[in-house]
């Protein structure tokens, strides 16, 4: 009888949890509902009446975005454009190189290697603003300020932690896998790819969760590093239409910053469980 | 015998992986070691080698001792980000850590609909500090508009609208933390408390909150560095508004950003109107640099010896 009285309890009260936090979850997504209501809103309404629904007088329908698209003397999709490749292909240098990186490091195993090693770990706890004078005049002397050469900095400048999760994995790689495939005439090459690579898959997934994540928001390292007159991208897009003084567009910043939200919130419902578990991964080791 | 089996084995996989990949320097470790030392080793010695020099570009330096370092300790605008930079990392790490704790253990105690909060949770943690940044000063102005004032006028509304955004950004992913800890609490443990007659309280207390001591340390840390390097929300957000003059010691005016934080005053010193300012910048760079590295070694230390007591 206790028993189930407690029980019963027990229901009711996380019955009442789940209600609370339900309501803290309404709140909580609050903030993009509100970007999504102002972004059909007339601009003066924006600072004025920036809680109320876009109706009436102060509905703007799609004009924010069509006038957003070129706000600035600067086409949006262009951002966005830079944005994906640069994202792209950072991530992709970074998993493919490190990853060779810390094998050799591993496996190898030379002073030279535990040198490397330990400076890849010591550049995790620089703060970039020690480097940012001196990294983007070295860009700019080497020809590394367009979207297609900034990748080799953030392989540059993202190293160390992605060397550091690799390594940690390899080590617990048993060798003898590796042996087996040697003997059986695999060279490192292959060995590599078809052996390591495959074992290394959940990391590599890691990795590149928390590299997307970084290289996508980040906003001073391309913001210093990048030919300014020709390439922006989404944050430096956004950063040079508010900051800039004078006339502020607060309607078709919103939905820019809308159009900007959307593809992340898709991407983090469609890949959620490793988003999560990559994140939970880099913050224990780093 | 087994000690004399391992050199054997030594030289086979000596043979058979070491030295094959060895060779392949070049394809291995080549790339990475090269663009290492393009995006961090030769600026970061460059830069620390600036931070004594006198210049406004980087070929122009000229070496001129400590002085950066007198001039930036005793800038006040720099000593004023310190312990504003020190104050909000103490305040979000006590609010975040303890939001973060309590929202991950409700989490785990198998109410419905678990997943669905903890995907709204994270949600704000994939977007990035210039964009949150604009988003909230967008809510707090369409609050502080109806009383004729904005969160640019008053610096308690910047700092205390910093430390909420940055809860709503950072509890998500203290939150993830925090959950894996608590799933690894042993479940034994936990029913021995309840047969001995502990409630939930005394539990928490007594047992899983020394459970969870690893993930605690992580997170706490993970908030005080953030804090520290805290750079697109500050900047966005309120961009050091707003501005009071003080008088110098030498009895020169300057103007102090309020709410600017440590990396937004190093960023203001380096671009700011002065070029003359950049050596002074640059040696403010060095010591934030170890300030944030005598962070993390702490925090080593800190993790080490808690996995040694495990």
């Amino acid at each position: 009888m206790n028993k189930q009285k407690n029980y019963s309890k027990e229901r009711r009260v996380k019955t009442a949890l789940t209600v609370v936090f339900s309501i803290i979850a309404v709140v909580y997504v609050l903030p993009v509902v509100i970007v999504l209501l102002n972004s059909f809103k007339l601009n003066t309404f924006v600072k004025t009446a920036t809680f109320a629904l876009p109706t009436g007088e102060m509905w703007a329908g799609f004009t924010n975005f069509i006038k957003g698209m070129t706000f600035g003397n600067y086409p949006f999709l262009k951002s966005v454009l830079y944005t994906v490749i640069i994202t792209l292909a950072s991530t992709f240098l970074i998993c493919l190189c490190t990853s060779m990186a810390a094998w050799y490091i591993s496996r190898v195993n030379s002073r030279l290697c535990k040198i490397f090693y330990y400076l890849f770990v010591f550049s995790m706890v620089v703060p970039f603003q020690m480097v940012m004078f001196t990294l983007s005049k070295t860009a700019d002397t080497l020809h590394l300020n367009t979207p297609y050469t900034i990748p080799i900095i953030y392989l540059g400048f993202g190293a160390g932690l992605a060397v550091f999760m690799f390594s940690g994995f390899v080590k617990a790689i048993p060798m003898e896998i590796e042996e087996a495939a040697a003997i059986d005439g695999c060279g490192p090459l292959r060995t590599f790819f078809n052996v390591v690579l495959p074992m290394l898959w959940p990391t590599m997934i890691s990795v590149g969760i928390l590299e997307i994540m970084w290289v996508w928001n980040d906003y001073l390292l391309p913001y210093l590093v990048l030919d300014r007159n020709e390439y922006m991208t989404i944050s430096i897009h956004i950063q040079y239409l508010q900051g800039s003084y004078g006339a502020v567009d607060l309607g078709a910043t919103m939905a820019l910053i809308l159009l900007s939200i959307i593809p992340v919130i898709v991407f983090y419902l469609t890949c959620q469980k490793h988003i999560i578990k990559g994140v939970a991964a880099g913050a224990v080791k780093g | 015998m087994k000690k004399a089996k391992k050199p054997e084995a030594g030289t086979v996989n000596s043979i058979l992986i070491r030295r094959p990949i060895q060779r392949l320097f070049i394809l291995f470790l080549a790339p990475t070691v090269a663009a290492f030392c393009i995006g961090f080793v030769y600026p970061f010695l460059k830069g620390a080698y600036l931070s004594f020099c006198q210049f406004t570009t980087t070929s122009d330096a000229q070496f001129i001792g400590i002085g950066n370092y007198i001039k930036a300790l005793k800038d006040a605008t720099f000593t004023h980000a310190f312990w504003y930079t020190a104050m909000f990392a103490v305040v979000s790490l006590v609010i975040i850590n303890v939001l973060a704790f309590a929202v991950a253990y409700v989490l785990t105690m198998n109410i419905k609909g678990a997943n669905l909060f903890r995907t709204v949770f994270f949600m704000p943690n994939l977007i990035g500090g210039i964009v949150l940044g604009y988003i909230w000063s967008m809510i707090f102005d369409g609050i502080l508009s109806r009383y004729g004032t904005s969160i640019l006028l008053d610096s308690r509304f910047g700092f205390w609208g910093l430390i909420i955004l940055m809860c709503w950004q950072q509890i998500g992913y203290m939150m993830i933390i925090y959950i894996a800890g608590l799933q690894a609490v042993p479940e034994d443990m936990l029913e021995a408390a309840r047969i001995d007659g502990a409630n939930r309280w005394q539990t928490l207390w007594k047992v899983t909150i020394p459970n969870v001591m690893p993930s605690i340390t992580i997170c706490m840390f993970l908030t005080v560095t953030n804090s520290f390097k805290l750079f697109d929300q500050n900047l966005a957000l309120t961009g050091g508004a707003p501005f009071t003059f003080e008088t110098a010691a030498d009895g020169t005016m300057v103007s102090v950003k309020q709410t600017e934080m440590l990396a937004l005053n190093i960023y203001n010193t380096f671009y700011g109107q002065s070029a003359n300012a950049r050596g002074t910048a640059q040696a403010k760079a060095v010591i934030f640099f170890l300030l944030v590295a005598a962070i993390s070694i702490f925090q080593l230390r800190a993790t080490r010896s808690k996995e040694v007591q495990q």
